[in-house]
């Protein structure tokens, strides 16, 4: 499942669609910004509801290639200027963090 | 103690540096001390006499510390109006004060101005003693000294940056709760890293600790620096953070995993899980730390392939 079809398969909002369309492997959930840079490892896709620009700096440290941003969190016009930036595609949802987490394991397994 | 209008600073739509200034200064730090009292049993025109001796336009009434009423010019008008200004405040002064708790922002104090309209607020302690006033003019007095602390700071820090065939190194300053800029010296380094050719796991490893040890001075300190060097022949990097206090209480702690002594502001953004130092200590080959009251200097290695081995 590549990150455009991700989006459609979970009718995701794209907020930012200015990336490289990689293959969705791994994905983490964290709203704690460390615990992200510490486990996500190789994750391409991060799910959370922090809304702001030092997500997408921790996502650009850790190479994750797409942010979830659920519970239809506001995304702050800087947040999308950064991501747009690193090439990190930015997606808002109105699932929680534990509804989009079910529905990728569930079709990444 | 003269009063103004409303302060015209809103926490929605201000400069985020205005933002973090209103949050990070407590009703404590801006107040005016030195407060002139009376008890319930002075008379209006005892009030009166204050305030035209010192030139304010309220004055709290205090009985054992504790305020029970404040009296206001608007009040004195009213006595001398009704013919009533020998009484004794108690039968006239306004009971129902508004008051400000001296651990509180100063972001409150200002929505409480714009608010209620008033030209002063008592300011009470924990214990219920009232410890100061806050006018307008004391959050304007406030604001424009640590604006100004603030440019000062913000003109200093420019980047020193160095690049060579040999390597790079990369120098940024950090403010306290600065979150705006930060995190600039671990993407640079990233990026040079990645041009230089270095494997991207160790990459990776570098922009953990520099993200880190950055997001740290502006979490927990007043402020300091931040340098990465790399020597592309050895391909070591080294990383240096610096900053000028408070220093950390219990090290030991700080490198326990979990162990935070973040505010709720600070978690609510996502940080402050209390994995800064162990996040950093565990992606580096050599970690070195040394605190106290005068600052914490962190000084991590981490070996990396060098130039040219990325596979």
């Amino acid at each position: 499942m590549t990150l455009r079809n991700m989006a459609a398969e979970l009718n995701l909002t794209v907020v930012q669609d200015g990336y490289d369309d990689r293959t969705v492997e791994r994905v983490y959930t964290s709203d704690m910004l460390s615990d992200v840079m510490a486990h996500a490892g190789e994750a391409d896709v991060l799910v959370t509801i922090q809304a702001h620009k030092n997500t997408v700096a921790v996502a650009s440290l850790s190479d994750i290639a797409a942010i979830i941003v659920c519970n239809d969190r506001e995304i702050p016009d800087d947040m999308t200027a950064a991501a747009a930036g690193e090439g990190i595609a930015i997606f808002v949802t109105g699932m929680n963090q534990y509804q989009v987490s079910g529905e990728l394991f569930t079709r990444l397994r | 103690m003269n009063t103004l209008g409303p302060v015209p600073i809103d926490t929605d739509d201000s400069a985020s540096l205005v933002v973090e200034l209103i949050y990070r200064l407590k009703v404590r730090d801006v107040m005016t001390r030195e407060i002139v009292t009376c008890t319930p049993d002075h008379s209006i025109r005892h009030a009166q006499e204050l305030m035209r001796e010192h030139g304010i336009s309220g004055v709290p009434v205090v009985r054992s510390r504790r305020l029970v009423g404040i009296i206001s010019m608007d009040d004195v008008i009213r006595a001398l109006d009704g013919n009533y200004i020998d009484e004794a405040l108690v039968e006239r002064m306004t009971r129902n004060v508004i008051v400000l708790e001296d651990d509180m922002p100063l972001g409150f104090a200002i929505s409480y101005l714009e608010k209620h309209r008033f030209g002063r607020f008592p300011v009470i302690d924990a214990a219920k003693h009232l410890v100061g006033i806050l006018t307008s003019r004391d959050i304007i007095i406030a604001l424009l000294v640590e604006i100004n602390r603030e440019v000062t700071r913000l003109e200093r820090n420019q980047p020193t940056n160095e690049i060579t065939e040999e390597g790079f190194r990369l120098e940024y300053a950090t403010r306290s709760f600065d979150f705006e800029t930060a995190g600039r010296l671990s993407t640079e380094t990233k990026r040079r890293l990645t041009e230089a050719g270095v494997q991207r796991a160790e990459t990776r490893r570098v922009a953990v600790a520099t993200y880190e040890l950055e997001m740290n001075q502006v979490v927990h300190s007043q402020g300091g620096r931040v340098t990465v060097v790399f020597d592309s022949a050895s391909g070591l990097v080294t990383i240096s953070a610096v900053d000028t206090g408070p220093g950390i209480t219990d090290v030991d702690a700080a490198l326990t995993e979990g162990f935070s002594t973040a505010n709720d502001w600070i978690r609510s953004l996502g940080f402050g899980a209390g994995m800064g130092l162990p996040n950093t200590r565990r992606v580096s080959d050599s970690f070195e730390i040394e605190s106290s009251a005068s600052g914490t200097a962190v000084r991590v290695t981490i070996k990396t392939g060098g130039k040219g081995d990325a596979s």
